[in-house]
């Protein structure tokens, strides 16, 4: 019974508990209680990849309405392993909030926070699991509300801006998404995805239909931060609690990503996306710039949180590289990146919250000397350092080998050129990190006293950790990842989900 | 014990050692006591694998798949043979020195010093008997990382421009250029196992050879082929031993180690023979050697003028690599081995005189040879062994370079390789010259009583490692045979 209903209770489960959060009250309660839920969460994605794994893809049919009037889930090996990053991720990112929580946003929101943290959540893992096209719509803006209301709980002020200019950007990209459905609605009298794609066959010379993957297109691409649309997501990442940005960096650019995955080769179909309107020649031009241009602006950011949020734009341009290639090998590539990225980043943005928490700032000149004070939290930052140069044995090397060998495959070894030498600006701003902390003395406040010692608490490091060996692991042992990501670019370039 | 675990152990040992030395820091008796130990268990645990590489029984050792097609394994062949024994070899009287170094100069963050050091050595290990580029690649990069905190352990800001450089050139060249070059080649060829013959013949044109080789050898950083020398002179900011074992032997070696295994199991030396394309190289690294000689000639700082010889011998192995002859392969193997011993020597005296007399300038040495006799001999003898006079190991690998470039016929490269010796000839001799016949500065002419200062050497523990290596240069010209016996097989000959 309850194997049956997975895929519904995916969903289900953190929207369910989202208000009974709120209605816990106390903190303490409502976290303990949102990390159960993540690990549920958690659980059922782990189960759902081994069903698919034995048996191939699950149609689940919500309410039990058939397709293609119901509402279909659908869960293949592609968004399986979205499902299950985004969902390991929350697993992680719910013990580590509870320190940088009671810190950062006031005592009286905390079961808000949680109740937005699995709203969310919610939102991230709807937009995957769904095989329909207006539900994606629908939990995108349960995502993207909710994680407007997160960022704006940070401490600084700023975080209000930050929150103000991502729902304006962000309603806009959910417009288009909205318009770009609409039009395919028109065309088709469908909202299922796979009978889409059946509908659309043969009418690739519909202005409308051109119109709603133009629309489509773009609206997704300011959710997945592509380069020139990404002007929200420093800010965004910036000054939202830690927690928050480590959940957003880690899962809701790589959903975003899945997004368009799904409408471009699922429901249009890659002949129509990338011969008929040779997306491909828009996406890998932006890719390439955002690569270069986000890497460049990363090195002069003072705080280090927007470094790396200019990091994650630049990660976001070789995902968009590899599926503007539209091999087997390039897919690979961005689809293997997006869960390696996941792993980075997240690591990379527990350390500073971690910084955070014991120092209040994670401003370059306060990082000074901490490398001896904080030993495990700076060891896990260079790790996730090295593995975004793309250093062999991290993750990163793996995405990198991928991306490059798909260039050089299609012959195209300029941009396999460029790939690498984007990887040097890392090491440029990767470094000026590590001079920091290793190489000058800590600060010490007005008296003489340093500013204590000792790193974050367990709840923090190990999740913290986890994540750091993941980058280490999975970038040597690449069964899961290569192994997941090779089966979804060929799922993806078979046609069907 | 079987062969494939030994491998695995040579690994394995320095790491443990580092970890020993990281626990044991508290004492620092017992922490160095650690790493000698760590390093003789190493050298013997590489000489266990000799036997069975003369006897022919395949040592190869998988550790796992990373990506279908791409393993992380080692096996054992005489090129990483030979380059294993020297480093580990060497690695033990570089302990006993560095301790009478660090001590001498009372150095802080020992602890980390030798726990670096020994990953370091574990690195150059992986190197020298990976059986693949992939693996290959990993632990080129980690041994960049690993000596990265060797190189500014002093933490000055002059010390961290060095670091910037270091890491800046090595990362950069090997990530740019190398990683492209090994990816290309995969694509090409759907292997990276180094295989007799190469793998790449009938795969690609001459063309793309041509631009795969300036990719390896400019991608291969450690090298040190010009433009991308600097880092070496940088390095030389680390104290004496990391120079000395580091950036005159495991780290540069590594390099040049590369370039023969890529120019022997990637390309095959047939194939290389028959590219034009290699002539370029060859002139790139003959105009390296004779500049970077130049250069080491206006060096006033003594360790940057073995610098920059350093970038001038390693110049010579590149050279014999690219010659793709039986004798360009085996002069260039074997100057691996005599140059090792020959910079080594040069590298401890340098810094004997900065432990004992506290000068670092070519132009302080008037008659340093009156008190520190012993050190200043062994620098003659590591001198000589440079510039490959007899009877020092130098004459051994730079005669067969020479036979190389005559029987190429390129008399502008044998012309390069004599004009490099005898620029070594320039820049290392005076400063012997200077050492034993000139009058020590600060002594007024006449001044009878003061010129009997006595003796004055480093301790005990520099000095005996200078001269065991110092000897060791005379001994690899007396019985070359071995050296020989193990590089002769790999220019196909």
């Amino acid at each position: 019974m309850i194997s049956a209903n997975l895929p519904a209770l995916q969903v289900v489960v953190p929207l369910v508990a989202a208000p009974l959060c709120v209605l816990l009250h106390r903190s303490i309660l409502a976290w303990a209680f949102a990390t159960l839920v993540c690990w549920t969460v958690f659980a059922i994605a782990i189960a759902l990849l081994v069903q698919v794994g034995a048996s191939g893809p699950i149609s689940y049919e919500l309410g039990g309405w058939a397709v293609p009037w119901g509402i279909e889930y659908r869960v293949d090996s592609v968004n399986v392993f979205v499902l299950l990053i985004v969902s390991g991720i929350a697993a992680l990112v719910l013990p580590y909030a509870r320190a940088s929580v009671d810190a950062e946003v006031p005592r009286e929101k905390h079961a808000m926070f949680y109740a937005m943290m699995l709203l969310t959540i919610t939102g991230l893992l709807g937009i995957t699991i769904t095989g329909d096209a207006f539900n994606v719509f629908v939990f995108l803006e349960i995502s993207s509300l909710s994680s407007y209301a997160l960022i704006s709980m940070g401490r600084d002020r700023r975080a209000l801006t930050a929150a103000y200019q991502y729902l304006v950007t962000g309603t806009i990209g959910a417009t288009f998404i909205l318009l770009g459905i609409g039009f395919l609605y028109m065309v088709t009298g469908t909202l299922n995805m796979l009978d889409l794609a059946d509908r659309l066959a043969g009418q690739s010379e519909s202005g409308t239909v051109q119109a709603a993957f133009a629309f489509l297109t773009v609206g997704i691409g300011l959710k997945l931060a592509m380069f020139p649309l990404h002007l929200w997501l420093p800010n965004a990442y910036t000054y939202a609690p830690s927690a928050v940005t480590v959940l957003l960096a880690a899962t809701a650019t790589k959903v975003a990503v899945y997004m368009f995955l799904r409408f471009a080769f699922t429901v249009f179909g890659a002949p129509f996306a990338f011969e008929e309107m040779q997306v491909g020649y828009v996406l890998m031009p932006l890719a390439i710039i955002a690569m270069f241009v986000a890497s460049i602006a990363a090195i002069f950011q003072d705080d280090i949180k927007r470094m790396f949020a200019y990091s994650s734009i630049a990660q976001v341009g070789y995902m968009m590289l590899g599926i503007s290639f539209a091999t087997t090998l390039g897919l690979t590539g961005g689809i293997v990146h997006l869960f390696n990225h996941a792993l980075m980043k997240g690591a990379m943005f527990m350390c500073l919250g971690a910084v955070f928490l014991r120092y209040g700032s994670v401003h370059i000149d306060t990082l000074q000397g901490l490398g001896r004070r904080m030993p495990l939290t700076f060891a896990a930052l260079v790790v996730a350092g090295l593995s975004l140069i793309g250093v062999p044995g991290t993750v990163g090397f793996i995405s990198k080998l991928y991306l490059v060998r798909a260039a050089l495959d299609v012959g195209w070894w300029p941009i396999a050129a460029l790939v690498l030498l984007s990887s040097l600006l890392a090491i440029i701003y990767v470094w000026r990190v590590v001079e920091i902390v290793y190489m000058r003395p800590a600060l010490v406040d007005h008296s003489g006293n340093d500013f204590g010692k000792g790193e974050a608490p367990p709840l923090v490091l190990v999740p913290m950790l986890l994540l750091a060996g993941a980058c280490i692991y999975f970038g040597l042992s690449t069964d899961l990842s290569v192994g997941v990501a090779a089966n979804a670019a060929a799922a993806l370039l078979g046609g069907g989900p | 014990m079987s062969a494939s675990l030994t491998i695995t152990l040579t690994m394995a040992v320095p790491l443990i050692g580092a970890v020993l030395v990281g626990l044991t820091g508290r004492w620092p008796n017992l922490r160095e006591a650690v790493t000698v130990v760590t390093a003789v268990v190493l050298f013997f645990l590489v000489v266990s694998l000799l036997t069975p590489l003369q006897e022919g029984v395949s040592q190869q050792e998988i550790w796992f798949t990373v990506v279908p097609g791409i393993d992380l394994a080692f096996d054992v062949e005489p090129l990483g043979m030979l380059f294993g024994l020297i480093a580990s070899f060497l690695w033990i009287p570089t302990s006993f020195y560095a301790f009478g170094y660090m001590r001498a100069h009372k150095e802080e963050n020992q602890t980390r010093f030798y726990a670096c050091f020994a990953i370091a050595i574990g690195c150059a290990m992986g190197i020298a008997f990976a059986s693949n580029l992939f693996t290959l690649f990993i632990f080129y990069e980690l041994l960049t990382l690993s000596t990265f905190p060797l190189v500014t352990h002093s933490g000055t800001d002059e010390a961290r421009r060095a670091g910037r450089t270091y890491l800046g050139i090595l990362l950069g060249t090997s990530i740019a250029l190398q990683l492209l070059a090994i990816i290309w080649t995969w694509t090409l060829s759907g292997t990276l196992d180094f295989a007799p013959g190469g793998i790449l013949r009938n795969h690609a044109s001459d063309a793309t050879i041509g631009v795969l080789l300036a990719l390896y050898v400019f991608g291969i950083g450690k090298a040190a082929v010009m433009p991308f020398h600097r880092w070496l002179p940088a390095a030389m900011v680390a104290p004496t031993p990391v120079s000395a074992l580091l950036h005159a032997v495991a780290v540069v070696k590594a390099g040049v180690f590369t370039v023969l295994k890529v120019t022997i199991y990637v390309f095959g030396v047939d194939v290389l023979h028959d590219l034009g394309s290699s002539r370029l190289m060859m002139y790139a690294a003959a105009i390296t050697l004779v500049l970077a000689s130049l250069i080491a000639l206006r060096q006033d700082n003594l360790k940057r003028r073995l610098a920059y010889s350093t970038v001038s011998q390693l110049s010579y192995i590149v050279l014999g690599a690219m010659l793709a002859t039986s004798a360009g392969i085996t002069g260039g193997a074997m100057h691996i081995a005599t140059h090792a011993f020959g910079k080594i020597t040069l590298f401890f005296c340098a810094g004997a005189i900065i432990v004992a007399a506290h000068k670092t300038e070519v132009s302080q040495l008037d008659g340093i040879g009156r008190t520190m006799p012993f050190t200043m001999a062994a620098f003659l003898i590591g001198s000589l062994s440079i510039i490959g006079l007899p009877p020092m190991a130098g004459l051994w690998s730079k005669w067969y370079l020479l036979l190389g470039t005559y029987q190429a016929g390129d008399y502008v490269l044998l012309g390069a390789l004599l004009v490099g010796s005898l620029l070594s000839a320039g820049y290392l001799l005076p400063v012997v010259v200077r050492a034993f016949f000139r009058q020590p500065a600060g002594i007024a002419v006449g001044g009878a009583g003061a010129a009997r200062a006595g003796i004055n050497e480093a301790p005990m523990a520099c000095v005996i490692p200078l001269l065991v290596t110092a000897a060791g240069c005379i001994v690899l010209f007396l019985w070359p045979q071995p050296l020989y016996q193990l590089v002769r097989t790999l220019g196909g000959g």
